[in-house]
């Protein structure tokens, strides 16, 4: 076993990639989420925008417009889920449920003419000489734009949320929405507009695995990925911060398990596959040993708003 | 429920009986071939190809067959319940087209002694009714191991493994052993994806080999997704696993290993019409064209390609075996003598590794 051979900082230039899609997607459930709605659908919208971003990019030859295109994709996907759950108030769990299903075949008819194509390469950015600094140039400056993007979501959302007027009303309506619409504001459309925004952001993910990532389209080629940045949320209690570490400890695990192997190290596999699940099960005995409140879920998670007054 | 398990056993079994009885000796006017894929169609890879192969038979029996296909049947539990819906809906000949599906398929043959089954890439035949079949990959290893050797300059070359069976440890003994030959410097690194299809995961294992200075990957998996990888480096080599894969041609693809069913699935199908079909346990290669290697693109230099070409042209001639001695064990202990071919049964159960590569197989 030879250790020496895994470069610190190269693997977590690929860790920090490997998290892109989960974060992405993780970070648009967590918004979706503190507006009060749970949409078990990221599975679907991911796969449906990587689908939708794939066909975009492969017909207009440009990437960017493909993330776009991956975007509209889940956020259209979302708009099913939003018209369900929040004006026809179907079960939420069931229909993401439905959703992630519907999603896994609707894509695989559009993909049909796009199996066996390559997608237009992504540039990664340059800084110049910046990136070559060793260590922090490998790190952190030799990647694609949106893993900047990614990152700088995770910076504005928790400031969104945080510290502005917007954050406050979308944590009311998840938190308490009679009392939201008491104060007149309209919780439904509030609504609506953080289950668009996941979709997109899922969207937006998925586009990543399709285009950059993976680059390739085939059936089925998100392969959990969403319910892991279901489960990031919950392990992240909410907060975009600890989601953002989240999604690099869960990208790190697979990124490290296949460095090791590379490089000789015999420790069962399934161990390392099943560690970010057995850590997100650990977080949330910890956090709830500590009372339910502490766990940070949305008092109104799931629950479906009906004025009646 | 034991009452209902045996109910539910003998009305299979009393449908399999009407359906299947005119099948024995006679032949038959016509013929429902059914398919199970371990993954979708569109994985441009291994069950792609199984595809095609269904197409040639369709296009070679015209209205005399008609098929029926399962995609994406996850091998374990899942699978024999598959096996048991298409044996009770009247087919009358069965491939299952992976290793997973061994034990189901043997399970579900007891049930329905009428109905043939064909497994793919395993060795149980448990019941009269159980063929299995294979195709001779490590032959295809050989051709682009010995380009591997030539063609790397770091000196380490990659193979991503799905899962540790002897199918998989065939082709790394046989990659490792014709790059050697060529070039006794190589080191060969083996990473296990414990998966057959998961683009992400061999992206990440691609990726994980190039960080570490490997610059020739060859796959076992069935996705594109380590060639995507190797051409974002740059400077790395790959092959077309399964599938040609000519997408990624002239380079990082600078070969590929097919795999061409076509040939097989007519064959069967074809006695099953005309009464000649038994069971059989068929692991044919290069010589009846069911591993193909495809084109030898501009990116290997002429003289490797003109080496690749008579390896394969001995190969199919049956004058050259991939595995010929002297090779020796991993552990240092002798396999084969100077000259001597490796047997059958030895390929088929084969679970170690061949001297020079480092590492042990995962258990």
């Amino acid at each position: 076993m030879d250790l020496s051979a895994i470069n610190p900082a190269v693997l977590f230039a690929s860790l920090i990639v490997a998290a892109t899609p989960i974060l992405l997607a993780g970070l648009g459930e967590l918004v979706v989420e503190k507006a009060g709605v749970l949409n078990l659908g990221v599975e679907g919208m991911m796969i449906v925008g990587a689908i939708c971003g794939f066909a975009v990019a492969v017909g207009t030859g440009s990437p960017a417009l493909g993330f776009i295109g991956g975007a509209v994709g889940g956020a259209a996907l979302s708009l099913i889920f939003g018209l369900l759950t929040q004006y026809l108030l179907a079960n939420q769990v069931a229909t993401g449920l439905a959703l992630t299903l519907f999603g896994l075949g609707f894509s695989a008819l559009i993909g049909q003419g796009y199996v066996g194509i390559k997608p237009p390469m992504t540039e990664r950015l340059s800084f110049g000489p910046l990136s070559d600094i060793p260590g922090l140039g490998t790190i952190l400056l030799r990647h694609d734009l949106m893993v900047y993007v990614a990152l700088i979501a995770v910076v504005a959302i928790w400031y969104v949320l945080n510290r502005t007027r917007l954050g406050l009303i979308l944590r009311a309506v998840g938190e308490n929405h009679d009392a939201a619409h008491a104060l007149g504001y309209k919780v439904v459309r509030i609504r609506l507009l953080a289950i668009l925004f996941g979709g997109a952001m899922a969207g937006l993910g998925g586009a990543y695995l399709s285009l950059i990532r993976v680059p390739m389209w085939t059936v089925g080629m998100t392969s959990g990925a969403g319910w892991i940045a279901l489960a990031l949320v919950v392990f992240a209690a909410w907060r975009p911060g600890r989601l953002l570490l989240g999604a690099w400890l869960f990208g790190g695990i697979t990124a490290l398990q296949l460095n090791l192997q590379v490089a000789g190290a015999r420790v069962p596999v399934e161990y390392l596959q099943m560690s970010p699940y057995v850590i997100t099960i650990l977080v949330l005995v910890i956090m709830s040993a500590k009372g339910g409140r502490a766990l940070g879920a949305p008092a109104a998670l799931g629950r479906s708003f009906h004025a009646t007054h | 429920m034991m009452f209902r398990r045996t109910l539910l056993a003998s009305a299979a079994l009393g449908l399999g009986l009407a359906f299947g009885g005119a099948a024995a000796a006679a032949g038959m006017d016509k013929v429902k071939a059914c398919f199970v894929y371990v993954g979708p169609i569109g994985d441009g890879g291994w069950t792609f190809q199984h595809d095609q192969g269904r197409l040639d038979a369709m296009a070679e029996f015209g209205d005399k067959l008609e098929t029926m296909y399962q995609e994406s049947v996850p091998e374990g539990a899942d699978a024999e319940r598959v096996l048991t819906q298409m044996a009770l809906s009247g087919c009358n000949i069965v491939f299952t087209t992976s290793f997973g599906y061994m034990d189901p398929t043997n399970t579900v043959a007891a049930k329905f002694p009428n109905v043939k089954f064909e497994h793919a890439t395993g060795y149980k035949r448990d019941h009269a009714n159980v063929s299995t079949y294979d195709a001779r990959f490590y032959e295809g290893r050989a051709v682009i191991g010995h380009i591997a050797g030539k063609m790397t300059k770091s000196n380490k070359i990659g193979y991503i493994g799905s899962f540790p069976i002897p199918e998989v440890i065939q082709g790394i003994n046989s990659y490792f052993l014709h790059a050697r030959k060529v070039n006794p410097d190589v080191e060969l690194s083996v990473v296990w994806a414990y998966t057959w299809f998961d683009p992400a995961k061999e992206a990440d294992a691609a990726k994980a080999l190039i960080e570490q200075g490997v610059d020739v990957i060859a796959a076992h998996t069935d996705s594109t997704a380590p060639l995507a990888e190797a051409q974002k480096a740059g400077n790395v080599v790959g092959f077309g696993q399964a599938s040609d894969m000519a997408a990624y041609k002239p380079s990082p693809r600078v070969a590929s290993i097919i795999d061409n069913w076509g040939p097989y699935y007519i064959k069967r199908i074809g006695a099953l019409l005309d009464g000649t079909y038994e069971q059989t346990a068929s692991w044919a290669g290069m010589p009846e064209g069911e591993v193909v290697i495809g084109e030898i693109t501009e990116a290997v230099p002429a003289d490797v390609k003109a080496e690749a070409e008579a390896m394969i042209a001995a190969i199919t001639d049956g004058s050259y075996h991939p595995f010929t001695g002297p090779i020796k064990k991993q552990d240092g202990s002798d396999w084969l003598k100077e000259g001597e071919v490796a047997d059958d049964g030895t390929l088929a159960g084969m679970m170690f590794y061949v001297e020079g590569i480092k590492g042990d197989i995962p258990k």
